[in-house]
């Protein structure tokens, strides 16, 4: 029987396990977290179409329970040896692990939104980030700014740490655009007489139902779209924010107040992806995401033999990419499996 | 002769076959950076001129692209080189520098003054 050793146990980790369990393999998932299930634990509803997270995770978490493979938690992998066509791993509590090939899917982290100082993020007390939302949102607490008043006026920006030199980051995240119409559309419902404005660049909206509810948020929930992209933020004395601007479709500048200014940050390889890239020495990418053999065809194929890519290590991904991806890593790994017999 | 109030109206049409793309080139080859503009307006947002007075620094690069040279010529003037476009340009553009080119050379290409 072969052994595969897959890193990390967010959706690809999982579904790329699953898959080669069910394809009757011994699989081994390495996850640095005390529980399985990734980035996708601290976040609430999936866009576009607000499907619970709990639906996905857990299914995922079902997966894990029923097939037969072992999770260890809490572990990181220290360094990864090549004998041939064989790999023995050596993990954080010194476990040595021998396998037949490795899945690396140890996906991203989220743009740390203090880097981006102009916007104020935990030096005013009212710029969140959308993962701070999907946090007040999933706690089921109601939202409320300074003296516990209910904001009136809310500001999306979007690209933040995406699309941006200054951030270092040249490529564009691909989930937050619809992350904000999505996330503007729920806090319109929370906050039915709140007025929403989402400061963005280029609206990307190139998924399955991503346009149709771009188009519901401006129908139905009177959101409104500047094209700008913000200079500045200032905290006023009553904790409101004055945000600067140009309306470029108008050719104006533009200010407003916000009791609330909501941060929408982006993906970055992280330190998980790059601690991979070294222990397999496998390539990465000007971006810090990990280098595909080929952008077509082998979008799961490292820069080493046996060594596989799954899910948003390789670039910023959606939920329905990553399980997509997860599961043609597996089919890869099992071609090469059969190959190497 | 009787004044109908008739007057011949200039097209307002973008005539790029007309287009003389030689002021463009030079800022383009001294100030490559210049290039990937992705007019987000970010640059105008905290331009400090621009409370003030119609300056838009975004659309130096729309007239530049465009030939509008009269126009840009008159807009450039009213720059005060402070350089805190270049703080918030997501695109790392060394905003100073292009304007400063703009004024060297304008008067070249400038069919009006020339």
């Amino acid at each position: 029987m072969k052994h595969i050793v897959i890193i990390g146990g967010g959706i690809a980790g999982i579904e790329t396990a699953s898959a080669l369990t069910d394809a009757g393999h011994w699989v081994t998932l390495i996850e640095k977290d005390a529980q399985i299930g990734g980035k996708l634990n601290n976040w609430s509803n999936l866009f576009p179409n607000f499907t619970p997270v709990e639906k996905i995770t857990d299914e995922l978490k079902e997966k894990c329970r029923r097939k037969d493979f072992s999770i260890l938690t809490n572990t990181e992998v220290n360094s990864v040896l090549r004998n041939k066509d064989k790999f023995s791993i050596n993990t954080s509590d010194n476990q040595q692990l021998e396998a037949d090939a490795i899945v690396v899917a140890t996906g991203y982290e989220l743009f740390d939104a203090r880097r981006k100082e102009e916007y104020g993020y935990k030096i005013y007390d009212h710029v969140i980030t959308s993962a701070d939302l999907e946090q007040l949102f999933k706690s089921g607490e109601k939202l409320t700014v300074a003296a516990g008043k209910i904001p009136k006026r809310i500001a999306f920006v979007h690209c933040v740490g995406s699309r941006d030199e200054k951030s270092g980051n040249h490529y564009c995240s691909k989930v937050c655009c619809i992350t904000g119409v999505k996330q503007a559309i729920e806090l319109k419902k929370h906050l039915p007489d709140a007025e929403i404005f989402c400061f963005y660049m280029d609206l990307r909206m190139y998924g399955k139902h991503f346009e149709e509810l771009y188009r519901e948020a401006q129908e139905k929930y009177d959101i409104q779209f500047i094209r700008g992209r913000l200079s500045e933020a200032s905290e006023k004395i009553d904790k409101s924010l004055l945000i600067k601007a140009e309306d470029t479709l108008s050719g104006r500048p533009l200010k407003m107040n916000v009791d609330l200014l909501v941060l929408l940050i982006g993906m970055e390889a992280g330190k998980g992806t790059a601690a991979a890239a070294t222990s397999c020495s496998i390539g990465c990418e000007e971006s810090g995401f990990l280098q595909t053999a080929d952008s077509f065809l082998q979008s799961n194929i490292s820069m080493q033999d046996g060594i596989f890519l799954a899910g948003s290590c390789t670039a910023p991904m959606t939920v329905n990419d990553t399980v997509l991806h997860a599961r043609s890593a597996a089919q890869e790994v099992n071609n090469y499996l059969q190959k190497t017999r | 002769m009787k004044d109908f109030g008739y007057t011949v109206i200039k097209q307002r049409t973008i005539d790029y076959d007309q287009f003389d793309g030689r002021l463009l080139n030079e800022v383009l080859q001294m100030e490559p950076s210049f290039k990937v503009c992705l007019s987000c307006g970010g640059c105008t947002a905290t331009c400090s001129a621009n409370d003030l007075v119609s300056f838009n620094v975004r659309r130096m690069n729309l007239l530049l692209r465009r030939g509008e040279t009269v126009e840009l010529e008159s807009e450039i003037k009213k720059c005060m080189l402070c350089g805190k476009c270049m703080l918030v340009c997501p695109r790392g553009i060394n905003i100073r520098n292009v304007i400063m080119l703009i004024k060297k050379s304008i008067l070249k290409y400038n069919p009006v003054k020339s």
